[in-house]
């Protein structure tokens, strides 16, 4: 034990970024068709806010992106996602594999409670099957909770179960046991919904922070953070008799401040939704 | 309107806490009476059944005195006789059935719950009910006249094979076909036929329950759905998964008719589970109650209390296992 050198990463990785692209996607759950034909680019290293009213389609879109979609029994899509220029959905690629590379946190916090902290972050790891030895994995550990600001809350009791913590800091948790696994692209489902205003703070401070590190696609219901958090953004939305679209999309800033379309200036101004 | 501002106590309250009364309603009164008079009636139940085996057995507990838990033989006779010999015998039929019973239980329950396609879903799960509803006798009668002139073989192999090297897996009466026959080994294997669907059903019903939440988290971590069922499924269903084991051990304690019909009793504790000869407490009871009276049924009664405090015990036992783990604490409450 006490030879042993801190691990250090290899380089500084400079790594290449990947970006996220849909064509034509559309999304049915039984015979009620919930997305029409929707393409838009996540620029790499960017933060995407996907806005819209409930029931716009945004979260399916989302779940779309990282394959969870087709879990739901009935559900069916059309199109395609294209991580690197490759379809997500080609024929014999594992969802698992696509899943590794583009992660999730969903809109409520989902550690493993059982789990202590640091199993939590470690978690991934273990369930891609990416090997690692110990020090590799103290060192994710600490880098991960660190990205995802909860290092200081926790790091004397990582071996304290990951159930036992607040709300706001079992979503970070979540956040840093994606970011474990080093994913390209990170989608956030809601991730500060059932969080109260201090933890939202923490959590938008963490994606900031994650910006040109990698690409997020966030879903979100508060104007407000949208205009915080993203840089670029897309507006949904679904009419009782016609599935979610996308209605306009392009940098945050102009969204909100110069929309082309009047149902962006009437939703982004709160006159609806 | 004179109440804006704030208006100082004519008379201050005591601050201590208030005596708040909740009267009920007739309705409410009778139904509750109702209710609890019924859950009592479990109590007044075990205990009448309790206080019958104690005051019924008495007459042999005095006779042998401590010696009831040391003494092999049962010759009532002679006041010879214990359950020194039975109950271990029992308890080996039982651990046999669950040795055989577990793996399958639980990789059935695992596979029905997460792996099978959802139409076939539905099917399986009402199959293992229904196998968990046909009566003992019949497994008894499949037992003996289908399943051990078919296992015989068997083990006979494990016999021939095993048993040099492990010792409770020898017989010694001779390579003789009823050597193998009526052993404790095939009354456990049998006994088990009875268990899985118990153990099958509870943990199916437990696993089913992780959350949906957990599992979503697992796969978007790229895990394979084996992955997710080892990290959120199975750490969840554990509780639930030891007390479905031990009810299924109390079931597999008492199991009488199955076992009662395919051994041929033996009173003399050996630990040689492939030899003919096996015995347990329900099934001594079985065979021996129609040609019992006086010293020897108090006799039988006695060792039906032993019987009856044991499986409460490992019942309240798995009770308390699930109802402390955190799948069974969902439904507990």
């Amino acid at each position: 034990m006490t030879t042993t050198v801190p691990y250090q990463p290899a380089a500084a990785e400079p790594e290449l970024l990947s970006g996220l692209e849909t064509r034509g996607v559309s999304a049915w759950f039984g015979a009620h068709k919930v997305l029409e034909r929707v393409s838009l680019t996540m620029a790499a290293g960017e933060v995407t806010a996907l806005i819209g009213p409930s029931g716009c389609g945004k979260s399916t879109y989302l779940r779309i992106l990282n394959r969870m979609h087709e879990m739901v029994r009935g559900a069916a899509l059309a199109g395609e996602v294209l991580l690197d220029g490759a379809d997500v959905y080609e024929a014999g690629r594992r969802p698992a594999e696509v899943r590794r590379r583009i992660g999730m946190v969903f809109q409520r916090p989902n550690p493993f409670p059982a789990m202590s902290i640091a199993d939590n972050v470690a978690s991934g790891l273990k369930l891609a099957g990416i090997k690692t030895s110990r020090d590799e994995r103290e060192y994710l550990v600490e880098t991960s909770l660190r990205r995802a600001g909860l290092w200081n809350e926790v790091s004397g009791r990582l071996h304290t179960p990951g159930g036992a913590l607040s709300g706001g800091q079992q979503q970070r948790l979540c956040i840093a046991r994606s970011l474990a696994v080093s994913p390209d692209i990170l989608l956030m489902d809601e991730p500060c919904s059932a969080l109260d205003p201090t933890s939202t703070r923490r959590v938008e401070e963490t994606i900031a922070e994650l910006r040109g590190r990698l690409t997020v696609v966030i879903v979100t219901h508060n104007m407000q953070q949208a205009q915080r958090v993203s840089q670029s953004c897309a507006f949904f939305l679904a009419t009782h008799d016609t599935p979610g679209r996308i209605v306009e999309a392009g940098p945050t800033a102009q969204l909100f401040t110069d929309p082309a379309d009047p149902r962006t200036a009437d939703y982004v101004n709160g006159r609806f939704g | 309107m004179t109440s804006a501002v704030l208006v100082p106590h004519s008379q201050p309250s005591p601050d201590e806490p208030r005596v708040i009364s909740a009267p009920a309603t007739p309705g409410d009164r009778i139904f509750r009476g109702l209710l609890r008079a019924a859950g009592l009636s479990v109590f007044v139940i075990m205990g009448l059944i309790a206080l019958f085996l104690l005051l019924r057995g008495s007459d042999a507990l005095r006779a042998t005195g401590w010696s009831f838990f040391t003494e092999q033989r049962w010759r009532t006779e002679t006041h010879q006789f214990g359950i020194a010999a039975v109950l271990p015998d029992g308890l080996l039929i039982a651990v046999i059935a669950l040795l055989v019973s577990v793996p399958v239980s639980l990789t059935a329950a695992v596979f029905v719950s997460e792996y099978a396609p959802v139409r076939l879903r539905g099917a399986l799960v009402s199959l293992v009910d229904l196998m968990a509803a046909i009566p003992s006798i019949v497994y008894g009668l499949w037992g003996f006249y289908f399943l051990q002139p078919r296992i015989v073989g068997v083990i006979r192999w494990m016999a021939l094979h095993l048993g040099g090297f492990l010792p409770f897996l020898k017989v010694r009466t001779g390579d003789i076909g009823t050597s193998y026959t009526s052993s404790t080994f095939i009354a456990g294997v049998i006994v088990s036929l009875m268990i899985i669907p118990i153990v099958t059903s509870l943990s199916r019903e437990v696993f089913s329950q992780a959350p949906q939440g957990e599992r979503e988290g697992a796969y978007a971590l790229g895990s394979t759905r084996w992955g997710m069922v080892r990290t959120v499924v199975l750490p969840f269903g554990r509780g639930g998964m030891i007390g479905a084991v031990m009810l299924g051990f109390g079931r597999a304690m008492g199991e009488t008719i199955a076992v009662a019909l395919v051994i041929s009793p033996a009173f003399k504790v050996t630990g040689h589970v492939l030899e003919n000869g096996a015995n347990s407490i329900s099934a001594l009871i079985a065979l021996r109650f129609s040609e019992s009276d006086g010293l020897s049924l108090s006799a039988l009664m006695a060792a039906g209390l032993v019987l009856f405090t044991l499986t409460l015990l490992v019942n309240v036992l798995a009770g308390l296992v699930i109802s402390r783990s955190r799948s069974g604490a969902n439904t507990a409450d």
